[in-house]
């Protein structure tokens, strides 16, 4: 079909229809999801709350005020000058949460992004070639599964000293055994499509292969598994901050806040509801978009 | 069948030998155990002493394979902290872990086995959208946290259970339920993924044809079929729980292998580091193992992979 057609108002439509590409198909379906649109503007409000905490935050994160000790939230009975009230050395909650979105999405980003490279280069690396390279690359991802995550994070931090750095580094080192298995996997499919054999056929050497023919064709695998993971960064964050062994205070992380409301629980049970209900807000937004972008990826989803 | 699991085999032995290496060497890349083990404040003479009682003078791969020969045999050294036999301490506590590890597996198979199945003969129905959000709300909750929030209900409001220890059989039930919740959607997921499929196949569609009772044909045509991938992926999660029992029992104070890994680790007690990555891996690689095995045994179209 093309405008050439007989009939000018059937050619029109038929134009019109041509012209959608790939692309814009893709979004049209994207915001016809209900649960992406939701979950994706979740993200980028928490993105923005990060991005600009140092003016959105009513006070110093840092700044103790051992008069104001455990001040209340203003909807339990506390004031206006701390909305969600004080932790036990009087810094504000509020501030200490908004400044705490830097950490949990920059931990994760970072993270995601570093096990994201080595995972796809080694999963590109054993699809497309296969043989003794996929069995050292298989190799390697049974021994990292068989390594409990969170037992080795908890032991490099305390080995190498707890950081943001060096929780991030840990986990970026970690997290990389899904890219590994779904992109060899995806790789293997792609590397006896025709046009993968035709661009050999034409001299195009291995490394361009990779790069032009087979990971744009894998991105929506890539963006599904790096949520999943950035979720799973992001909760081991908090999890090693709240053991002990990862961010340090007086850094407002959420976990380390969990843990140190922790000491007041008996009392004041709001001091880690309000940091952990934030940490899950956060992680249930990642996971519902990354299932929001598979739903619309997938063939299925195409209709 | 028997050159799968020999295959099978090698390669769990391969990852267990590069598996003990890498919890030998971890202590050995951030630089001196032995400055690590005195304190910063020590003086030469004290770092050269611990150096010389603990064999850190050797040879690294001499004192690997000691390390390994002796921990082979079940012996892994005296606890820098406890000065103790770590072998000691770790199998003392490990039976709260493994208890732990079977009820939160049996737990979470109890509520994911009948919610998946259930969920898969009536799609879209209040209950499999109840189903759903049990199981997206498992995959966003930390763990720590929804602990610390059953203890605010449970113990300090309605002081119906204890908050922590592990004296009596009450202790069990907060961090069963924590652990056992984290394994549940991805079993539940796969239950009602693998029923859905098996329920729109062929030979359920003839059984239904021959007019057997829908019972039936659900319970014995379908469900064993559908069950198959959820054994073993609950096998490789009774594996993942036995390292994620470090947040749950540290959080409820379960005196289980778990919380000696994060006592250990707080107290720079390096050998038993060492020894808990160990195990807690062997364990991954030995249930990832029988997983396998029984998914070539029920399945024998695996058995060429």
């Amino acid at each position: 079909m093309s405008t050439t057609d007989t009939s000018a108002s059937e050619g029109k439509t038929v134009t019109q229809k041509k012209e959608i590409t790939p692309r814009q198909a893709l979004m049209k379906r994207a915001l016809k999801n209900r649960n992406l649109m939701v979950s994706g503007g979740i993200l980028l409000l928490i993105v923005l709350i990060a991005i600009f905490a140092p003016l959105l935050a009513p006070h110093d994160p840092y700044k103790q005020n051992l008069l104001a000790r455990m001040v209340r939230p203003a909807f339990m009975g506390g004031d206006s000058t701390h909305l969600l009230g004080t932790d036990a050395l009087g810094r504000d909650m509020l501030s200490r949460l908004l400044y705490g979105a830097r950490v949990s999405l920059g931990v994760g980003l970072l993270a995601t992004l570093m096990s994201g490279i080595i995972g796809t280069t080694m999963g590109l690396l054993a699809g497309y070639f296969g043989g003794r390279i996929d069995q050292v690359v298989q190799f390697l991802i049974n021994v990292r599964l068989a390594l409990p995550a969170i037992l080795v994070a908890l032991a490099c931090v305390s080995l190498f000293g707890g950081s943001i750095t060096v929780v991030t580094v840990t986990l970026g080192l970690l997290l990389w055994d899904r890219f590994a298995v779904v992109i060899r996997a995806a790789t293997m499919q792609l590397r006896n499509m025709e046009y993968v054999s035709a661009a050999e056929v034409l001299g195009a050497r291995m490394p361009r292969i990779l790069r032009k023919d087979i990971l744009p064709n894998v991105t929506s695998q890539l963006v599904v598994i790096a949520s999943l993971e950035m979720a799973s960064a992001i909760m081991l964050e908090a999890g090693l901050s709240f053991l002990g062994l990862g961010v340090q205070p007086p850094t407002p992380s959420w976990g380390l806040m969990i843990s140190e409301g922790k000491e007041m629980l008996l009392f004041e049970s709001w001091l880690i509801t309000i940091p952990g209900l934030c940490l899950f807000v956060l992680v249930f937004a990642i996971n519902v978009f990354g299932d929001g972008i598979r739903d619309i990826s997938s063939p299925e989803g195409r209709n | 069948m028997v050159r799968f699991i020999l295959t099978k085999l090698v390669m769990a032995a391969m990852v267990a030998l590069t598996v003990s290496i890498i919890s030998f060497g971890l202590v050995y890349m951030a630089g001196d155990p032995a400055i690590a083990l005195a304190g910063e404040t020590a003086t030469d003479e004290e770092i050269a002493v611990i150096r010389e009682q603990y064999g850190f003078d050797r040879p690294i791969p001499v004192q690997y394979l000691d390390w390994l020969g002796n921990a082979v045999r079940g012996d892994f050294g005296i606890s820098y902290y406890y000065n103790m036999p770590v072998s000691d301490m770790i199998f003392s506590r490990l039976g709260t872990t493994v208890t732990l590890g079977l009820c939160a597996i049996s737990f979470a198979l109890l509520i994911s086995l009948p919610m998946g199945v259930l969920s898969a003969i009536k799609p879209n129905s209040l209950l499999d959208r109840v189903a759903v959000f049990i199981a997206v709300v498992g995959e966003a909750i930390p763990s720590f946290w929804f602990g610390l929030l059953l203890i605010v209900l449970f113990s300090i409001n309605l002081g119906w259970l204890p908050a922590s220890g592990s004296d009596s059989w009450q202790s069990f039930i907060m961090p069963t339920i924590v652990l056992g919740y984290y394994a549940t959607p991805a079993l539940m997921r796969l239950t009602r993924a693998g029923m859905i499929d098996v329920l729109s196949s062929d030979y359920i569609r003839t059984a239904k044809a021959k007019g057997l009772r829908p019972r039936k044909v659900l319970f014995k045509h379908a469900l064993r079929n559908a069950v198959i991938p959820v054994v073993s992926l609950a096998a490789v999660q009774m594996g993942f729980m036995l390292g994620g029992s470090i947040v749950t029992e540290t959080v409820f104070a379960l005196h289980g292998a778990g919380f000696l890994a994060w006592q250990s680790i707080s107290r720079n007690d390096l050998s038993t580091m060492q020894a808990l990555i160990l195990i807690f891996s062997m364990f991954y690689i030995v249930f990832t193992f029988l997983a396998d095995v029984l998914n070539a045994w029920l399945d024998p179209r695996l058995r060429s992979g």
